[in-house]
């Protein structure tokens, strides 16, 4: 499914050799860059490979150190983004920039609010003009939610329909599908066929090359700053994109060993609870996870999922139901009661669950175990102790930069924040991980790390609970896949045996048990 | 991204205390035009500033000593609930408290100087961590907004302060409006010898020695136990802590609690050295509020909260005597304060840093 709305006579957006430097580093390189009109254009490169900055110069954001940018053949310099945005250039970006308190209507309406007679904002017609966009594009959300209470999914699609309240025609999509489900993957894919149609051009930043495959017409491919190549993605297999990016082979395949579960770890039966309006969203949810297997819960977002995982953890009250590890009652316990039964949990959110980011990642690696010997004793921290622990797992897991034990965990990169995470709780031992989008955001080559250790987990005779809205991830990991759907498991499948679009029916209500 | 090493220039302009020093030049400066304004020479108004600082052993006694502590330890209170992401606004009701409770423990309780002592300020710790321990059970429990409920308390603590001094069995009596003086046991004053010796005036109380015993154990807490690290967890990232297994409601109630003592313990050594009494209000005394600004100039850290308490102990001394009017140096802390909260501007101005990285 090509996108072909584009109309190579036309240049939008002309980048050439855009140089960026941070100090002494070398952010861009020399990157070239053009998008025609109707044309959805994909820039892949791994973590740090300088996409970001790339469109954050294109965006005002930046200034670049050299390089000419000509936007609808125009020679332009873009100082900030009220600049791009009188170019017509929207940009949703990777970490939303939404205000949580505020409804969806008001974030997007923000800075452009339609008024009445003496200054007051009309909210009557700003929220017909959102609930008009969002039906023209097919972009479904609740104009009066707030944004602190919806789905990483539909705070995304507030952020699209930001962008094209404010009427641009060039739409920059930073990592746009990073969070959401792969259902909502399809609805973006056919929302930015619809844009193309109307003359638009998307630039879309990410290192999924099925997407770009599904989505995109041409590719550019930048490495460590450097330009590589611009491809039309129609000459080239995904291989070959996954090649270009990462500068060697690429393995997809998780290597996986055959080995008999053993005896039950977690037992869910029957659990209830509530989401955060009071309505009731696990309803008669069950799971058992044993040793030596990966369970996957594939689902759509917003189907109990991530209460789910905060009533495993001990952040949320389930109302009814049982819950058991190793045979011992762990409903309703706390994060530490929970922690100390065995179970640890590589949160969706790293930022926010994960790390506490202003801390130095050696204190971050013994944020469960600071009470324990080696690292405490009678209350006084042995910061050797710790410094030591910490350098092991730096090595051991391959986090980098060497010798960043001592910085903030907030200045890592983000794989390298989940890798923190990793060591932090692999390390930790425990009989059951819970590991919830372990790969959002992450590129190809941390994906492949991150997805190493949860399988090296299961072969050591660990249980592993996976919740993710990766489809892919999901099916390439499970031993079993449950599909939950309106907060109950509804189908099960073996991981070996799972089809994409039986699990996709299914994921969608429509399902027979298997 | 490739560390690189960094020049001299840019360590200095990536250090906080530069930033500090910077704020208190600004505010020297707008100090000088106001000074200037109202028909002073700044420079020999700032030269009688010092020289009434400096000048003689009594000046240092009063201002190093007895117009220091107690913003040192209300300083303190501040920062280090700063620290642990809590905002404790209530210190003026905490100092308030300690010195209700120092005052009745040394008027009425019979014993010798090494018990008399403790036992006063014992009393105003137990009484300040209430203080703020129940400010924190609020917010907790109920979710009473912490700076609501303060100020609140603050108010509480005043009224009931002034209850308290108008008690037949407590006031002076003679239609005098404070309490009895506490015993001679109670007082807490240095050696006459001592005292002399070190070049300070034999009016100097030990109330300094307790703030700086209490900076060093407050740094202990905050760096060196694993009290410390859950706290400060807790006040960067609650959610990241509560996902860890910390405790975090109660190690709010203990932060507050902590806080709470410190500032009562300023209320305490108040009554104990330097007035011997607690008097009628007739407004807020300012003590715990000013150390939310001595906090601020210590970048919440409490060995900086310590050089920060003698900086704004001394210069409130000088400005009461030093000829121009005594608001002139609150001009000048509030310029310096602001400078400070608008230094992470001053940074970008210096370091011309963009906002965000590469990637």
């Amino acid at each position: 499914m090509n996108n072909k709305n584009y109309d190579l006579n036309v240049t939008t957006v002309e980048m050439k050799n855009i140089v960026k430097m941070f100090g002494s580093f070398k952010a861009n390189d020399g990157i070239q860059l053009t998008v025609h009109k109707g044309e959805i254009h994909a820039i892949l490169g791994e973590n740090g490979a300088g996409k970001s900055t790339l469109m954050n110069i294109l965006y005002g954001l930046y200034q670049p150190t050299s390089g000419e940018i000509y936007i609808n053949g125009q020679k332009v310099v873009i100082e900030n983004p009220n600049k791009a945005i009188e170019l017509g250039i929207g940009m949703v970006h990777q970490h939303f920039m939404l205000v949580p308190p505020f409804t969806v209507t008001e974030n997007i309406i923000l800075g452009m609010e339609p008024t009445k007679s003496l200054g007051r904002v009309d909210f009557a017609k700003a929220r017909q003009q959102v609930i008009d966009i969002s039906k023209r594009y097919g972009l479904n959300v609740d104009p009066d939610a707030k944004i602190e209470d919806i789905s990483v999914g539909m705070q995304q699609r507030a952020e699209i329909l930001k962008v094209l309240y404010r009427g641009a025609d060039i739409l920059i999509l930073d990592e746009p599908t990073a969070a959401i489900t792969p259902q909502e993957i399809v609805e973006l894919i056919q929302i930015m066929h619809n844009l193309t149609a109307e003359g638009k051009s998307i630039i879309l930043i990410t290192h999924k090359l099925k997407e770009i495959k599904e989505a995109a017409d041409f590719c550019t491919i930048v490495r460590q700053g450097k330009y590589i190549n611009t491809v039309n993605v129609d000459d080239v297999t995904e291989h070959d994109l996954a090649s270009m990016m990462v500068g060697r082979n690429v393995e997809f395949k998780v290597n996986k060993k055959d080995i008999t579960p053993g005896e039950v770890v977690l037992d869910v039966k029957d659990l209830h609870c509530l989401d955060y309006r009071d309505v009731e969203i696990l309803r008669g949810f069950n799971v058992q996870v044993r040793r030596g297997e990966i369970i996957g819960i594939a689902g759509i977002d917003g189907n109990g999922q991530t209460e789910l995982v905060e009533v495993l953890t001990g952040l949320r009250k389930a109302t009814a139901g049982s819950i058991t590890m190793n045979g011992k009652d762990a409903y309703n316990k706390s994060p530490k009661e929970l922690f100390d039964m065995g179970v640890t949990s590589i949160p969706a959110d790293r930022q926010k669950h994960g790390l506490v980011l202003e801390f130095a990642n050696h204190d971050n690696m013994v944020i469960q175990n600071i009470d324990n010997t080696p690292f405490s004793k009678n209350g006084v921290i042995d910061r050797k102790a710790i410094f030591d622990h910490s350098h092991d797992l730096f090595e051991k897991f391959d986090i980098r930069p060497r010798g960043a034990e001592g910085n903030p965990s907030g200045s890592l990169s983000g794989g390298n924040q989940q890798k923190v995470i990793i060591a932090r709780e692999v390390t930790n031992d425990k009989d059951l991980l819970i590991a919830v989008n372990p790969t959002r955001g992450l590129d190809v080559g941390a994906i492949e790390y991150v997805h190493r250790y949860i399988v090296e987990q299961r072969n050591k005779g660990k249980a592993v609970l996976l919740v993710s809205f990766e489809l892919d991830e999901v099916m390439s990991l499970s031993d079993r896949i449950d599909v939950i759907f309106e907060g109950k498991i509804v189908g099960s499948v073996k991981g070996s045996e799972a089809d994409e679009n039986q699990l996709g029916l299914m994921m969608a209500g429509g399902g027979a048990h298997a | 991204m490739p560390k690189k090493e960094q020049s001299l220039w840019e360590k200095i302009t990536n250090n906080a205390v530069f930033y500090t020093l910077l704020s208190i030049l600004f505010g020297f400066l707008v100090g000088a035009i106001a000074l200037a304004i109202a028909g002073y020479n700044p420079i020999t108004a700032y030269g009688e500033m010092f020289y009434r600082i400096f000048g003689r052993p009594n000046w240092r006694s009063y201002a190093f000593i007895e117009y220091s502590t107690p913003y040192i330890l209300t300083g303190l209170a501040v920062a280090f609930s700063f620290k642990t992401g809590v905002f404790n606004i209530g210190a003026e009701g905490q100092f308030v408290i300690g010195a209700v409770a120092a005052v009745l423990v040394g008027i009425f309780v019979p014993a010798p100087a090494v018990i008399l002592i403790p036992l006063c300020l014992i009393a105003a710790m137990l009484a300040g961590m209430a203080w703020g321990a129940i400010v924190g059970f609020l917010k907790v429990r109920f979710g009473v907004n912490e700076v609501l409920s303060m100020i609140m308390f603050n108010w509480i603590a005043y009224y009931f302060s002034n209850f308290v001094v108008n008690l037949k069995s407590v006031e002076v009596g003679g239609g005098k409006t404070w309490t009895k003086l506490i015993q001679d046991n109670a007082k807490i004053t240095f050696s006459k010898d001592l005292i002399a010796k070190l070049g300070f005036s034999p009016k100097a109380h030990a109330g300094i020695l307790i703030a700086i015993a209490a900076v060093v154990i407050i740094w202990y807490i905050i760096d060196k136990t694993t009290l410390g690290y859950r706290l400060k967890a807790v006040g960067f990232n609650r959610n990241a802590a509560v996902f860890a297994g910390i405790n975090a409601d109660r190690n709010v109630m203990i932060a507050l609690a902590i806080s709470g003592c410190l500032a009562a313990i300023a209320g305490a050594i108040q009554v104990l050295g330097v007035n011997y009494k607690v008097s009628q209000f007739a407004g807020q005394e300012g003590y715990g509020f000013n150390g939310i600004t001595v906090a601020l100039i210590g970048n919440t850290n409490p060995w900086g909260v310590l050089l920060a308490g003698f900086f704004f102990g001394s210069l409130k001394f000088a400005g009461t005597r030093f000829g121009p009017p005594s608001e002139v140096v609150d001009i000048m802390m509030g310029c310096i304060t602001f400078f400070i909260a608008v230094s992470s501007l001053l940074k970008e101005v210096f370091t011309h840093k963009p906002k965000g990285g590469a990637d």
